[in-house]
C-alpha cells in the first residue's frame, strides 16, 4: 500500500495485480453510485423496523408502524360507506322518483350509484343502454309489461319475474301447440289475427277465424282487444314492439312452444337502497312512466 | 532621502495587484474528462451588481407575494390571483379565468414568451440568463449566502483548503442550512400557486396539506440545493439548451458584454507615472476572472459559458477608476461598433434592424390575437353526446327515439337560463325525463361557472320515419337573447 503505481498513459493508479505484464487499473465505482448504496442498505434497515418484512413460521414481522394494506382497504371501504350513509338512508324513505328528481344531490347520487349497479347486475342481459334483446326487455322504451312506475321497477327488481322468490311476479304464456290445445291450423289463423290487430296486413279469413280461437284461449290474459293486461304482465298484441319478435315465425313459435323468461329476484343480493337507486336509473333511461 | 525611498518604492509598485486566479472553465483550461473545479466569485460594487441586486429581488419578491395577493371574485370562486387550481380544473389569473378547453390561451403566453425573449436576446444578448434566469437568481442568492457566512472569495479560498476544525464545520453547517431553508421555501411558494395560500400555509406545517404539496416542495428543495448550491455554473453550460440556441438569435449589431480588446490589448501590468503609450488600458489584473461566477475570462472572447451577467464591467471600472482611465473597457458593445473604431468610424448603437422589428411585429400580433380571443370569446359552450348503446329506440307506436347528452358550459359567475331546442329535416318532438316542455322549448338552469348536464329525446314519429333525413339541430339559447349555440349531430333510424 505505501507505495501507489500510477500508469503513465491515463494517470490511473494500477491495483498492483499483473497478469502477462497487463496491470489492471483501479477504477473505483463512482462516487454517487457507492453513496447510493450504502444508502438503500440504511433504508432497508429502516424499513424492517417500521414496515412488515421478514417472514416467518408463524406470520410475519409486523414492524412498528404496524401497517397492513388489508386493513387500509377495510378502513376506506368502511369510509366510503360512512360517506354514503346519510344519501342511502334517504333512499330508503323515497316513495316516487319526482321526489328524488326535486333533490338535485340525491338524484345524481342515485343516479350515479344506479348506473355502476346496472353496468354490474342488469347489462348482461339487457344491454349497457337498457336496450335489450330478443327475449329480455328493452328497459330504454314506453313499454313495460309488469309496469314502469318507480314501485313497479322496485317490485319487479326485488323479487324477480317467475323466479324462485315466493313473492316473484308470475304469469305463463302457454305452449298451446305442445300441450295439443290447439291445432297447427289454428295457430297458423291466430297468427292472423294478431298481424292484423297489430295493423299489418293479413289474410282477412284465417284471421276471422283467429280471432273467435283468440277470445277462447287469449283474452283472458291479453285483453279482448289484444291490448294486454300490465296487472298480469300480459304484453300488449298491438304496439310496435316484440319481445320475442313480431314476425310471423315468431308469433306462431310462441303460440307454439310457449314463452317463459325468467329474470332472478335480486332482493338479498341487492339491498333495498341499491334497488330503489337502480329503479331511479332504469326509469330515468327513457321509458319510465 | 527615506521617505523618498519610500514613496519612489511606492511608484514603481503596480497600482493594481494581480489576482491570483485562473479562469477554470476558459476553453484553454478545460479538458473533456476533467472535474469540476470550484468557483469563487469576489464581490464586485457597480451599477450592474446594484441592477442585479435590484432584480433579483424584484423576481424573488414575484415569485414569494404573487400567490398572496387576493382578488375577489364572488361567492364560491377563488379569491386568489394567480391560481393553478387543479381539482377545480380551471386557471385564475386576475380578470382572466381559463378553463381547461381554453389551454390554447396558455400555448399563446408560452409563444409571446418565446418571442420576447428573441427579441431581448437579438437586442442585448442574453439578458435573460444574465439577470432574470431563475438558475442565475438562485444561484446569485446562494453565493450571497455563502460570502455572508464564509467571506469574500480569499476567505473561501483559505476555508476550503484548511483542515476541518470546529470552526469550518461550523461554517459549513451555518451556510448548507440557509441553504436548505431557502430551497425549501422556493418548493413552499411553488405549492401556493396551486392551492389557496392562506389555507395551505398552516396546513403545511400541521401536516395536513395534500401529499403532492409535500412531494413538490421536496422536489423543488432538491432541485434548488443541488442546482444553485453545487451544480450552478454547470446548469448553464451543460444542461441548458439555451447557450446554444442563442447564437442564432444575436448579430453583429446585438449589444453583449465584450472586452474591448482593441482599447485593452496589447495588456500588461503598469506602474504609476509609467507611459499609456504603446500598450492597451488593461493591467492585467485579473479582476474580470475573478469577479466571475462561470469561471471564464471574457477577454477571451464571446463564449458560450458566459452569462452575460456584467459583473465583470463592474469588476474592471473598479480598476480603471483606481488607474485614472477612462471606465468601460469591458462593456456592453457590438462587433460592429469594434470594426468601426478599427477603422476609425463612430461607435453607433442600431436598436432598430429587420430582426428586431420582425420580432416586435410578431410578438405585436400575438399579443393582439390572444387580447382578441379573451375579450370575444363566449361565455358558454354546449357539447352534445349522442346515445350510442342503444342507437335508437322503437317506442310501443311505431316512432323511433333518440336520446342525447346536452351539456352546457356556463362560463359567467352568474346562474342562467337557457332554451334547448330541435330543428332539422322531420317532425322532431323534444321531450325529457323529469320536466315538462312547454313551446317546443326545455328550459334549464345553470348555474354559474359551472357544466350543467341533462338528458333529452328526440322522437320522430312512424309516419315521419321516411321522409326524415336523419340530421337534427339541437339549439340552446340563452332566455331573453343572448348567446346562442347550435349543435349538428346525427338522428339514427335504423340500423347500420
Amino acid at each position: 500500500m505505501a507505495d501507489k503505481e500510477i500508469d503513465a498513459p491515463t494517470g490511473v493508479e494500477t491495483t498492483g495485480h499483473s497478469w502477462d505484464g497487463i496491470k489492471e487499473l483501479n477504477t473505483p465505482l463512482p462516487r454517487w453510485w457507492v453513496i447510493l448504496f450504502w444508502i438503500s442498505i440504511i433504508w432497508s434497515v429502516v424499513y424492517w423496523v417500521f414496515m412488515p418484512s421478514w417472514p416467518g413460521l408463524t406470520g410475519h414481522l409486523k414492524g412498528t408502524r404496524n401497517h397492513s394494506e388489508r386493513a387500509n382497504v377495510e378502513r376506506a371501504v368502511a369510509d366510503l360507506e360512512a360517506m354514503r350513509a346519510d344519501q342511502m338512508k334517504r333512499l330508503l324513505s323515497v316513495g316516487s322518483v319526482s321526489e328524488v328528481e326535486s333533490d338535485p344531490d340525491l338524484h345524481l347520487f342515485a343516479m350515479t350509484a344506479g348506473r355502476s349497479i346496472f353496468g354490474d347486475n342488469c347489462a348482461t342481459c339487457h344491454g349497457v343502454g337498457g336496450q335489450g334483446n330478443v327475449g329480455y326487455p328493452n328497459l330504454a322504451d314506453d313499454d313495460w309489461l309488469w309496469g314502469g312506475k318507480l314501485e313497479d321497477i322496485q317490485t319487479t327488481i326485488r323479487y324477480g319475474i317467475r323466479s324462485d322468490h315466493p313473492q316473484t311476479r308470475v304469469n305463463q304464456m302457454m305452449a298451446f301447440g305442445e300441450m295439443g290445445a290447439l291445432t297447427g291450423a289454428q295457430i297458423s289463423d291466430l297468427v292472423e289475427h294478431v298481424m292484423a290487430i297489430s295493423g299489418r296486413e293479413a289474410n282477412a279469413a284465417a284471421a276471422a277465424r283467429g280471432a273467435a280461437t283468440f277470445e277462447i284461449q287469449c283474452a283472458s290474459c291479453h285483453g279482448a282487444d289484444g291490448k294486454g293486461v300490465q296487472a298480469l304482465g300480459a304484453p300488449n298484441l298491438t304496439d310496435g314492439i316484440w319481445l320475442y319478435g313480431g314476425e310471423r315465425l315468431d308469433i306462431q313459435k310462441s303460440l307454439h312452444s310457449g314463452r317463459n323468461g325468467v329474470m332472478p329476484a335480486w332482493t338479498g343480493r341487492l339491498s333495498e337502497e341499491q334497488v330503489t337507486a337502480l329503479a331511479v336509473y332504469v326509469h330515468s333511461l327513457g321509458g319510465g312512466e | 532621502m527615506l521617505n523618498t525611498g519610500v514613496s519612489a518604492k511606492r511608484t514603481n509598485a503596480a497600482v493594481v495587484e494581480k489576482l491570483d486566479v485562473a479562469a477554470v472553465n476558459s476553453a484553454a483550461a478545460r479538458t473533456l474528462y476533467k472535474a469540476r473545479e470550484p468557483i469563487y466569485p469576489k464581490l464586485v460594487h457597480g451599477k450592474f451588481r446594484a441592477l442585479k441586486w435590484a432584480l433579483l429581488s424584484l423576481t424573488l419578491g414575484v415569485y414569494y407575494l404573487l400567490p398572496w395577493i387576493r382578488w375577489p371574485r364572488g361567492v364560491g370562486e377563488p379569491d386568489q390571483a394567480v391560481l393553478v387550481d387543479f381539482p377545480g380544473r380551471r386557471f385564475y389569473f386576475f380578470f382572466i379565468e381559463i378553463w381547461p378547453d381554453e389551454l390554447y390561451f396558455l400555448t399563446g403566453l408560452l409563444i409571446l414568451a418565446a418571442l420576447a425573449l428573441f427579441l431581448a436576446t437579438a437586442l442585448f444578448g442574453r439578458v435573460w440568463c444574465g439577470y432574470a434566469c431563475p438558475q442565475t437568481v438562485w444561484t446569485d442568492l446562494y453565493i450571497a449566502v455563502e460570502r455572508l457566512v464564509e467571506g469574500d472569495r480569499n476567505k473561501r479560498i483559505k476555508l476550503a483548503k484548511a483542515p476541518w476544525t470546529g470552526e469550518k464545520i461550523a461554517k459549513k453547517a451555518t451556510k448548507h442550512a440557509l441553504w436548505l431553508i431557502i430551497a425549501a421555501a422556493t418548493g413552499g411558494a411553488w405549492v401556493f400557486y396551486f392551492h389557496d395560500a392562506p389555507t395551505v400555509f398552516p396546513q403545511l406545517f400541521r401536516g395536513e396539506a395534500p401529499g403532492s404539496a409535500y412531494l413538490f416542495i421536496g422536489l423543488l428543495t432538491f432541485t434548488t440545493y443541488m442546482l444553485a448550491g453545487s451544480m450552478r455554473e454547470q446548469v448553464c453550460t451543460y444542461m441548458c439548451p439555451w447557450p446554444r440556441i442563442q447564437a442564432a438569435l444575436t448579430d453583429s449589431e446585438t449589444l453583449q458584454v465584450t472586452y474591448k480588446a482593441d482599447r485593452g490589448e496589447p495588456r500588461g501590468s503598469h506602474k504609476k507615472g509609467e507611459s499609456w503609450e504603446g500598450r492597451g488600458d488593461c493591467v492585467d489584473c485579473n479582476a474580470c476572472v475573478a469577479a466571475c461566477p462561470m469561471g471564464i475570462d471574457i477577454r477571451d472572447g464571446a463564449q458560450l459559458e458566459c452569462i452575460n451577467c456584467a459583473l465583470c464591467i463592474d469588476a474592471c471600472d473598479e480598476t480603471m477608476k483606481k488607474i485614472g482611465r477612462p471606465l468601460g473597457l469591458i462593456d456592453y458593445d457590438t462587433d460592429k461598433n469594434l470594426e468601426r473604431r478599427q477603422a476609425g468610424r463612430k461607435e453607433q448603437i442600431r436598436l432598430i434592424r429587420t430582426r428586431t422589428i420582425l420580432y416586435a411585429a410578431l410578438i405585436a400580433a400575438v399579443g393582439a390575437l390572444i387580447l382578441f380571443g379573451l375579450t370575444s370569446r363566449a361565455t358558454m359552450e354546449v357539447n352534445v353526446l349522442r346515445d350510442r348503446t342503444p342507437p335508437f329506440v322503437t317506442l310501443s307506436d311505431g316512432s323511433i327515439r333518440n336520446a342525447y347528452t346536452v351539456k352546457i358550459i356556463n362560463k359567467a359567475n352568474h346562474a342562467r337560463d337557457f332554451n334547448i331546442r330541435l330543428e332539422g329535416g322531420g317532425a322532431y318532438q323534444l321531450s325529457t325525463v323529469g320536466a315538462e316542455i312547454q313551446n317546443n322549448a326545455l328550459v334549464v338552469t345553470a348555474e354559474g361557472d359551472a357544466v350543467r348536464s341533462i338528458r333529452i329525446f328526440a322522437t320522430l314519429p312512424a309516419s315521419e320515419l321516411l321522409r326524415a333525413s336523419g340530421e337534427i339541430r339541437i339549439i340552446v339559447e340563452e332566455v331573453g337573447g343572448g348567446e346562442s349555440v347550435t349543435s349538428n349531430t346525427a338522428f339514427m333510424k335504423e340500423r347500420r
